[in-house]
């Protein structure tokens, strides 16, 4: 294990996640001869969709697939580059002068670079149906992680809920590891194929598109498929029962686990909080950075790569990491040989082909995104959907005033479970624009620091410059 | 909740509030918690209702604990150690405190 104490003070790159994106991206960086530094929070590298690569304890190797599989030759190709990969490692703030705050094994750096590349990725998009915070709900991301990183299958009486090729493909997994699911509740809406429709060429010439119908046949064979438009979770102490209708009526199930899943969107708080200027996409209904065809931000020096930049799956985030990577290493080293991009560039537009028809088809509900009533729109702080809509009708315009109101998106998770929630609510009571309304501004430190690790910050003349700044 | 594909790699000898909890080498505090069948590890400070773990991939913060006398720690982003002492939490709002 990489101690803080190992690190140098400053680095010509600094890539931060360690997923896909990341991975390539230090890979070629690295080999180019850029002193190049990777952190990531997680135990090991490949991030969400290669989670626990290089340790799972799942033998069988058609459990996870050959999708999974593929991510190890990116970390050996890491390892082997000479980056500096440090894992357990928290980056909790990053300035306009790239100087990047990380915590590592509770000890603090302030670590400055001359060009950063945010791949910190994407997360699950927040679910508010009522009772989704009670235990035993939990996104089907979190089931994918524990079955891939700890080998732990669900047990006990399963239901999975939701929209998106994540879902198919976890159930799939799970079926594979010998788990039972009782149901699937497909939360998509039908006509969503009136849009997804005039994409159907392109997604059927992607490489999702045979990967995609084999996915769907092998869990439909086992499990039953409902099609709902409305969702409970009903318990007291932990979800009991998961209620739900359709065509066919109000139906309940008994439920030990519930498994949440709607799509994945950019994890943008880094990113924000360094200032790089975001705009919303109608298409994925989520705020994506702003970039240039080499995946460099608003910001100098500043580039965001991997599905951070918008979603569009784990083989296009690699290329993505290798583009800005390659920026990169023009910037700094005008000489230093470096693949051929256009080569790149044509593999990441075959990656992205498919993925208009998969945003239309998968487009959430709005009654999934916007709740109403006492559904929670901010599990941190328990504030209700009905009290952002009152809110933003008495003339609340934007979530940072939510904020000063109701204390929404104030709590530990920063609004990462409830950002999107809250500004499509007000857009939807305003009857503006989510891009209109915008996202909360956010402020360092975007992940929790213990004062025992700011205390543990070196404090030399330059540094505490740094920190003072 | 969950169950391990299978027993394999060495166990790690936890306690939760107290009890003994055995872990395997690879889990994280909210994976172990899983694993033993605990499907609450805090209450929130505004109504005091039961969370438990939820996206396991430190986003949401419901797995926050108490580890080794730190309140408020992601349970689902820290390695279990042997002898590591974990404490279901109650109410606090401030993380990493
Ligand atoms: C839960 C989940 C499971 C998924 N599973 C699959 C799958 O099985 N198959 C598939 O095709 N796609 C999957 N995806 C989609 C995913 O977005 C992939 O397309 C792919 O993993 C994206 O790669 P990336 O390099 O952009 O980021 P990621 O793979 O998400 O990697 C980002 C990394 O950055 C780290 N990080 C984030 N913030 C910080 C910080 N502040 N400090 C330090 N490190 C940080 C994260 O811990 C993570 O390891 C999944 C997404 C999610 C959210
Ligand atoms: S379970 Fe969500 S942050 Fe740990």
């Amino acid at each position: 294990m990489i101690a803080a104490a190992d690190l140098a003070s400053s680095y010509e790159l600094v890539i931060i996640g360690g997923g896909p994106a990341g991975l390539a991206a230090a890979a070629l960086a690295a080999r180019a001869g850029v002193s190049t530094v990777l952190f990531d929070e997680n135990p090991g590298v490949g991030g969400q969709i290669y989670r626990a690569i290089t340790s799972t304890p799942v033998a069988d190797r058609a459990v996870l697939g050959q999708d999974y599989w593929d991510g190890a030759a990116l970390a050996d190709e890491a390892k082997a580059s000479g980056a500096l990969i440090v894992n357990g490692a928290t980056v909790w703030s990053l300035d306009r002068q790239r100087l990047v705050g990380v915590s590592v094994g509770g000890k603090a750096r302030m670590i400055e670079a001359d060009r950063v590349i945010i791949a910190t990725g994407s997360q699950e998009r927040p679910f508010p149906i009522p009772g989704w915070t009670l235990p035993g709900v939990m996104t089907a991301g979190a089931a994918q992680t524990a079955l891939k990183a700890q080998g732990l299958v669900v047990d006990g009486r399963t239901v999975m809920a939701g929209s998106g090729p994540l879902l198919w493909l976890l159930a799939a997994q799970t079926l594979r590891a010998g788990g039972t699911i009782d149901a699937i509740l497909d939360t998509t809406p039908r006509r969503n194929w009136l849009q997804a429709m005039f994409h159907l060429p392109d997604f059927a010439l992607s490489p999702y598109f045979a990967k995609g119908l084999a996915l769907l046949r092998e869990v439909r064979a086992k499990v039953p498929v409902h099609r709902v438009d409305t969702m409970e979770a009903v318990g007291n102490d932990r979800v009991r029962e998961v209620v739900f209708s359709g065509a066919g009526g109000t139906r309940r199930l008994p439920v030990d686990l519930l498994l949440l899943h709607q799509g994945v969107v950019p994890n943008v708080n880094l990113a924000n909080a360094a200032g790089v200027a975001h705009v919303w996409n109608d298409r994925q209904l989520c705020f994506v950075p702003v970039l240039d065809a080499d995946f460099g931000s608003s910001v100098p020096g500043i580039a965001v790569a991997g599905d951070g930049a918008g979603i569009a799956g784990g083989t296009a985030a690699a290329e993505r990491g290798r583009i800005a990577a390659i920026a990169a290493v023009r910037a700094l080293k005008p000489d230093a040989v470096v693949p051929d991009t256009q080569a790149i560039r044509q593999r990441l537009q075959r990656e992205e082909m498919g993925r208009a028809f998969l945003d239309w088809l998968n487009r959430p509900a709005d009654s999934f995104r916007m709740p109403e009533g006492d559904t929670i729109a901010c599990r941190c702080e328990e504030v209700t959907a009905k009290q952002v809509r009152d809110t933003a009708k008495m003339g609340c315009e934007g979530p940072n005033q939510m904020k000063a109101f109701l204390r929404c998106g104030m709590g530990p998770c920063q609004g990462r479970l409830c950002g999107l929630t809250v500004t499509e609510l007000i857009a939807a009571e305003r009857k503006t624009s989510p891009d209109e309304v915008g996202y909360y501004r956010l402020r360092p430190p975007v992940k929790p620091i213990t004062l025992a690790e700011l205390a543990s910050l070196p404090i030399s003349e330059a540094e505490r410059k740094a920190v003072e700044r | 909740m969950f169950k391990r594909l299978a027993e394999k790699g060495p166990a790690i000898a936890i306690t939760v509030d107290g009890r003994k909890v055995t872990a395997r080498v690879g889990d994280t505090v909210a994976a172990a918690l899983l694993a033993a069948g605990i499907d609450h590890c805090r209450t929130t400070p505004v109504t005091g209702a039961p969370r438990a773990p939820y996206c396991l991939m430190g986003v949401c913060f419901d797995c926050l604990v108490t580890v080794d006398g730190v309140g408020s720690r992601q349970g689902c982003l820290i390695p279990v150690r042997e002898g590591m002492k974990v404490e279901t939490q109650l109410g606090r709002r401030e993380a990493g405190r």
